[in-house]
């Protein structure tokens, strides 16, 4: 049932929104050049910090599809009817959004790299800081979809929540970008990794506060 | 033998109002109760209690295998009606010929009518293979010939020991005990 059910999101996903995010991860990207001017040792140097901005933005926008469609249809208390776990459906459900979000992010950052003038020396690492944090990116998307499934003006309130706890990914992240002795790529894994291994817990929490 | 449903000295509490408290009984095999009482006398409360989407204030609730038919429709808008029943398994083909459902098999979720639709989910409790039947207001939206449908499949449900809770303003047909609430 787990699988069917990360199959059922991925098919959804693709078969609609999948291109949205990545759409709009290239046009925030576009706007750093026109924001700051054509200087290519100026874009050199904040392209990194310019991909994260962009990304992060990029993970707001499927919030609202995510938990509360299912919600309102009644899917996600059919599944606990059938003895699924709520962790589990959280689990499934951050499983499929970074299938559908990640990898797609991944082939956008290239041309995004190329717009924003990435050294060749150090794309390498940004794409790799990137692929790490996107598992973190998603899991906080379905997290902060699952706390406010269900509420008046969720979108506008998906944002202020979610930024602010995507800092520590921005900064390692960015951080891993720039300068490859820093370590901030071992510690954009833990953070990553921290984020998604509380997800379940969280969206789990957060669905079952929901039932009205 | 282990009845399908039990509730025991049960309280339920909605938003600081008491909907019903100190509820007890029981539903076993070939049972069928029938809910009734007023608008906001807390049926659909005790339904979602039963199927385990609330909590009792006190009190317990025994449950074994069950499905639920609510207003949620669970299916994907996108899909043929055939494929959307499909993810939630069982002898789906059986059940869409029992409530008349075959000649849609191919149609899109999102086109149903509501009577359809709520066949559907009816479609999706009936294939599910649950004893124990879980209906919130079942005829909303059904015709006569869906009513006559639904009444066919309780009662060949309850012969095969199976149990129904059914929650409805309406008559339902075969032979129900009753419980009001609200009264």
């Amino acid at each position: 049932m787990i699988r069917a059910l990360i199959a059922r999101d991925v098919r959804r996903t693709i078969g609609g929104a999948a291109w949205l995010p990545v759409g709009f991860f290239l046009v925030v990207a576009t706007l750093v050049p026109f924001a700051v001017g054509p200087d290519p040792r100026l874009l050199e140097r904040i392209a990194a910090g310019g991909l994260w901005i962009a990304a992060l933005t990029a993970a707001l926008l499927p919030i609202e599809r995510l938990i509360e469609p299912d919600r309102a249809s009644g899917v996600l208390g059919q599944l606990t009817i059938r003895g699924i776990s709520e962790e589990a459906v959280g689990a499934a459900k951050v499983t499929a959004h970074w299938l559908t979000f990640g990898p797609l992010l991944l082939i956008a950052a290239l041309p995004g790299s190329f717009i924003l003038g990435i050294a060749p020396a150090a794309l390498g690492r940004t794409l790799v800081a990137l692929a790490v944090g996107t598992p973190g990116l998603a899991a906080l998307a379905v997290m902060v979809a699952s706390m406010t499934a269900g509420l008046p003006r969720a979108g506008a309130l998906a944002g202020v929540l979610l930024l602010p706890l995507a800092i520590p990914l921005l900064i390692f992240g960015a951080g891993a970008a720039g300068d490859p002795e820093s370590g901030g790529l071992l510690l954009e894994a833990a953070v990553s990794l921290l984020i998604v291994a509380a997800s379940p817990f969280v969206i789990g929490a957060a669905i079952r506060a929901s039932r009205t | 033998m282990k009845p399908h449903l039990r509730f025991e000295d049960v309280t339920c509490r909605r938003g600081g109002r008491l909907l019903f408290e100190g509820l007890s009984f029981a539903l076993g095999r070939g049972e069928a109760l029938h809910l009734t009482g007023p608008n906001g006398s807390g049926k659909s409360s005790l339904i979602r209690l039963a199927a385990g989407l609330l909590w009792t204030e006190s009190g317990r609730v025994e449950r074994g295998e069950l499905a639920l038919a609510d207003d949620g429709l669970a299916l994907d808008r996108e899909l043929p009606l055939l494929r959307a029943l499909e993810f939630w398994g069982g002898t789906v083909e059986d059940a869409m010929d029992a409530l008349d459902l075959a000649r849609l098999a191919r149609v899109p979720v999102r086109l149903l009518s509501t009577g359809q639709a709520k066949r559907a989910t009816l479609a999706r409790v009936a294939a599910s293979g649950a004893p124990l039947w879980l209906l919130d207001e079942p005829l909303n939206g059904l015709d006569s010939d869906g009513v006559a449908r639904l009444d066919a499949l309780v009662a060949a449900h309850l012969a095969r020991g199976g149990a129904v809770l059914a929650a409805s303003h309406g008559p339902l047909g075969g032979r129900w005990a009753q419980l009001e609430l609200g009264a």
